[in-house]
């Protein structure tokens, strides 16, 4: 067996395990954008403005507070606002993925730039560090078929299936987007550094909600809970779950670390066909 | 159908791009001081507890004020923030989360 023959071996094995890890997350997806297509039914979201919303921004969290906010009738330059700062982590994304992807031309990377969500990026660091090298098609794999396709479909029946429940609230699902958001939280809380943050985050929030108003506490809690965050010592992240199916918001710090640790990639495109 | 708010989409997910591509587009720009990246990796958790906490805890009258808020939606939250970070499950934690409340409010507890 020769060693190229070998490394297509090496990678299909690879894509087949990406796709066993994608279905996992795509599975997670649906269910939450499900829940999100439900929640803009609640907000008044028609289903064509709750698919522009998941085709457009794709950025599930950012989704469910632009649910909350245009149910509280707030103004749209504080939710653009806030959506940019509660997705300016994908920088941390984009920024590890840069030096990889060099070689991909321009509006290819345009491309894979718009469908770079946390899951996305998980999925992928972990198979390319699985084969030790930048996979493109893997890429496609673990954008598309993991979060786009699903997170998309599932939206469209959350918000049609949302026309059909006469009370939300006698079903207790008024209570889905502060749940998920808590939810989120919980799985974006690494270390002390993410608990301090979110502690600080939700107790400056409800203070300023109080005293001021829940535009404005909202916004402050996320952006001034973060310094909060800043000023913990630096300790080893909490262990979590080997089997947890929200990966993407819980190993960003072993992710990020097997970015690093990657060469850089082949000028030789992949032989293999992609999806 | 209204379609007022496919603008907003718009809006939303202009800004999105701009940190998803810039970087990848870019490279020159791609080196972000440690304390910026440490902050926004800290921004996530933050302004997602704050919405959380807000929409939980703070009830906004008719007239405008505002005062904490205590129902079977914080037992929800909370059973959701629990099963959340113990089982690692999401769904699991909303399910549960909506079921408790569902109940409480049939059985008039709530």
């Amino acid at each position: 067996m020769t060693a190229a023959s070998a490394s297509g071996l090496d990678l299909r094995a690879a894509r087949r395990r990406l796709l066993v890890d994608t279905a996992g997350i795509a599975i997670s997806v649906a269910a939450f954008g499900l829940v999100f297509g439900l929640a803009a039914h609640n907000a008044g979201y028609s289903p064509i403005e709750a698919s522009a919303m998941s085709v457009l921004t794709f950025a599930g969290a950012s989704q469910f507070a632009a649910v909350g906010y245009v149910a509280a009738g707030l103004p749209w330059a504080p939710i653009v606002f806030l959506t940019f700062v509660l997705n300016a982590r994908h920088l941390l994304y984009s920024a590890s993925l840069a030096p990889r992807l060099r070689a991909v031309p321009l509006p290819q990377r345009a491309l894979m730039a718009h469908v770079l969500t946390d899951e996305a990026f998980a999925l992928s660091a972990t198979h390319f560090h699985r084969i030790g090298r930048v996979d493109v098609p893997g890429y496609w794999i673990a954008a598309l078929v993991g979060v786009f396709i699903p997170w998309n479909l599932a939206t469209i029946a959350g918000v049609l299936l949302g026309g059909a429940i006469p009370d939300p609230t006698r079903f207790g699902l008024d209570i889905v987007f502060p749940a998920a958001m808590a939810g989120l939280a919980v799985g974006l809380t690494t270390g002390r550094r993410e608990l301090a943050a979110a502690g600080a985050g939700g107790t400056i929030g409800v203070v300023l909600s109080l005293a001021i108003g829940p535009a404005v506490g909202i916004v402050a809690g996320g952006l001034l809970g973060p310094l909060v965050g800043m000023a913990i010592p630096v300790r080893t992240p909490m262990r979590i779950h080997a089997e947890s199916p929200v990966p993407p918001f819980s190993n960003m710090d072993e992710a990020f670390a097997e970015m690093e640790e990657l060469p850089e990639p082949e000028p030789e495109p992949e032989p293999e066909a992609g999806p | 159908m209204t379609t007022e708010l496919v603008l907003l989409a718009v809006l939303m997910g202009a800004v999105t791009y701009v940190s998803r591509a810039v970087p990848i587009l870019a490279p020159g720009i791609e080196r972000l001081r440690p304390r910026a990246l440490l902050y926004l990796r800290l921004v996530g958790p933050a302004v997602l507890a704050s919405l959380a906490a807000a929409n939980t805890l703070v009830w906004t009258a008719a007239d405008g004020s505002r005062a904490i808020h205590l129902s079977i939606d914080i037992v929800g939250v909370l059973v959701c923030l629990g099963l959340t970070a113990w089982r690692r499950n999401l769904l699991l934690g909303l399910v549960s989360g909506v079921a408790i409340v569902a109940v409480a409010r049939a059985i008039g507890v709530a």
